[in-house]
């Protein structure tokens, strides 16, 4: 979708020309979010400014749905790809509504229909049209003002959208929920994006490409897992974190995790039948499951052996259930807090999915480790 | 609303007005009222030049001192602006008077000379302010709006000049209180205007012919200063307007 063929730009200085993306090469699938990612001056915004040719290329090529950009006008090439920038850069002096066609009416959309396009896109952002479209940006918070800013880059439905540090200036709590928002919106419209970003954090989150740039040279480019699990080298080593183990929770849902022979005993099994399974399937825990398979409770070896009758009677409650589209950075944040070493996990409907343990989680991220160059999932 | 809002912080030309005002009161009880009643035909006819001289200057400075402005906080000016307006700042330390003496040198008498001196005076602020109110437009608008496809006539139409605006129009409203309060002077280089009768009246010693030029050359410049008031009110927009 997005291709960078020896991408490089020289700036010219008094000082001599500096180098601020050397010789790029980037291949973004489809619908992909690719975050570039690495500190200040590393050639990341260089390299995103040049996709919209904000900044020309010194040389090297860059193909946007293997159509080479260099044969289009930039201007016409700007309005088929979004752009948010860091600051936001909602116009003051135009309502949201205004600024939110501003695309739309660049590429002489009438009138209708892209007020219509307007108040659509206000509803996804969760703003009501009602309220939102005749405000100014200075009423507006900053969150709501850099959603808005995401609608504007959506308004004309470009299949490319370029990201600058777009949550930045945002604080902790509404980046997380604009985040959230982000890529629930993202799943549905699955544009390619190009995501700039220094938050590591952020790039694990978001990303399903991250490339690492330092002082102009792409460093790493891979999947998130990838880059946490197998740094290139060691200043990528050193910028993921040495907690980037940790980080890598994050990236791998319950779903991935859970023991696919999860033993388990029916309410009305008595303790004899619960010992049984526990022995058969090797732990020393079992869960107890009513008729509709929703889980109430466990039994542990030591009452299996210590007690007889009903496992009703002599269940344990559960301390804690988790869903099977929770992150193993929940999962594990939930261990910790209970001090239990595996959790249940229940699906939609509330039905026992199997559990996951401690041990299956370190196993399941020091898989990569084993077979280098694999990822974890 | 609208006009207690532009007129909030005004009250100096408010406060003249009443004052004026009182000052009629005692010209009334001293016949001074009746003096200034006789040159009635004359303050028409010569309030009509004066206004003349204003609007055409005060026009022409607009329409030429916009553009100006605008094209020196072009990017590829940048370099050069710095000391144009240094220059520019210069020529307004120049007292308004002498402006006219310059000009009348140049352009010998009469009503040219008069337009160009007004219009070289009021040119200065109306610049200086269009410079800097599109330097203060926030380099990440003009960023967002050629991002997103804009070519650069639209972004100077549809991002910087709506938010270069409130500035703007200080400038052109200090131009034309300068401009109102110089056209006087115009009388002296044989503009004509209501200056003729403020110096005549000086001249000859009667008070009631110098009220005559003054007073509606007072009127005039109150009238004027909120007129660009309304005006800046009603053209900024409403989302980088303080006033609204």
């Amino acid at each position: 979708m997005i291709k960078l063929e020896n991408l490089t730009k020289a700036f010219e200085t008094p000082a001599g020309a500096v180098v601020a993306a050397d010789r790029i090469n980037m291949d973004v699938a489809d619908g992909e979010i690719c975050v570039l990612l690495g500190p200040s001056g590393c050639g990341k915004t260089t390299t995103l400014k040049m996709i919209n040719r904000l900044i020309e290329p010194t040389s090297g090529k860059i193909y946007i749905n293997e159509k080479d950009t260099d044969r289009y006008d930039p201007v016409e090439l700007r309005r088929t790809i979004g752009y948010v920038i860091q600051q936001i850069g909602l116009f003051p002096n135009m309502t949201v509504e205004e600024n939110v066609c501003v695309v739309p009416r660049l590429l002489g959309w009438d009138r209708d229909k892209a007020r219509h396009r307007a108040s659509e896109l206000l509803a996804t952002i969760n703003l009501d049209p009602a309220l939102f479209l005749k405000r100014y940006p200075k009423e507006l918070s900053g969150g709501q003002q850099q959603r808005v800013g995401v609608a504007r880059a959506l308004a004309a439905d470009p299949p490319v959208l370029l990201m600058d540090e777009p949550f930045g200036a945002i604080d902790p709590i509404n980046r997380e929920v604009i985040q959230d928002e982000f890529l629930r919106m993202h799943r549905r419209l699955r544009k390619t994006v190009m995501f700039v970003s220094h938050d590591i954090d952020e790039a694990v989150k978001m990303a399903d490409k991250i490339a690492i740039f330092r002082a102009g040279k792409l460093e790493q480019f891979d999947s998130p897992d990838n880059v946490l699990a197998h740094p290139a080298n060691d200043f990528i080593r050193d910028f993921v974190g040495s907690d980037r183990t940790l980080k890598r929770l994050r990236l791998v849902k319950v779903r991935d995790a859970v023991h696919a022979q999860s033993p388990r005993v029916q309410i009305t099994d008595d303790l004899g039948r619960a010992a049984a399974v526990m022995a058969d399937e090797g732990y020393d825990f079992v869960v107890v499951v009513d008729l509709e398979g929703r889980p109430h409770g466990y039994i542990d070896r030591q009452a299996a052996r210590e007690r007889s009758g009903p496992c009703a009677e002599h269940r344990a409650p559960l301390p804690a259930t988790l869903r099977l589209d929770d992150d193993l950075r929940a999962a594990v944040s939930t261990m910790f807090m209970h001090d239990v070493r595996w959790l249940a996990c229940v699906d939609g409907n509330g039905a026992f999915a199997g559990f996951v343990t401690q041990r299956g989680i370190t196993r399941l991220l020091g898989r990569t480790y084993r077979e280098p160059g694999t990822a974890a999932h | 609303m609208a006009i207690r809002s532009v007129m909030s912080g005004r009250w100096v030309p408010a406060l003249a007005l009443l004052a004026a005002f009182a000052l009629g009161v005692a010209a009334q009880r001293g016949g001074i009222i009746d003096q200034i009643g006789k040159y009635r035909g004359d303050i028409a006819f010569l309030a009509q030049q004066h206004m003349k001289l204003v609007g055409i200057s005060g026009g022409l400075a607009i329409a030429i001192g916009v553009p100006l402005g605008t094209w020196l906080s072009r990017p590829r000016m940048r370099r050069a602006a710095e000391s144009i307006m240094q220059a520019l700042n210069l020529g307004s330390t120049i007292p308004t008077l002498a402006v006219l003496a310059l000009s009348m040198s140049l352009l010998g008498i009469g009503v040219v000379p008069a337009i160009f001196g007004l219009w070289a005076a009021s040119l200065l602020p109306i610049v200086r302010n269009t410079y800097a109110g599109m330097l203060g437009v926030p380099t990440h608008f003009i960023e967002a709006g050629t991002g997103m496809g804009m070519r650069p006539l639209q972004v100077l139409a549809g991002v910087e000049l709506p938010n270069a605006l409130y500035v703007m129009f200080a400038g052109i409203r200090t131009a034309l209180a300068i401009n109102v309060g110089t056209a006087p002077l115009a009388f002296l280089i044989g503009g004509g205007g209501l200056g003729e009768l403020i110096f005549t009246g000086i001249d000859l010693n009667e008070p009631g012919m110098m009220l005559a030029g003054a007073i509606p050359t007072a009127i005039l410049a109150v009238l004027v200063d909120f007129a660009v008031g309304v005006l800046a009110f009603w053209a900024v927009p409403r989302g980088v307007n303080p006033l609204r």
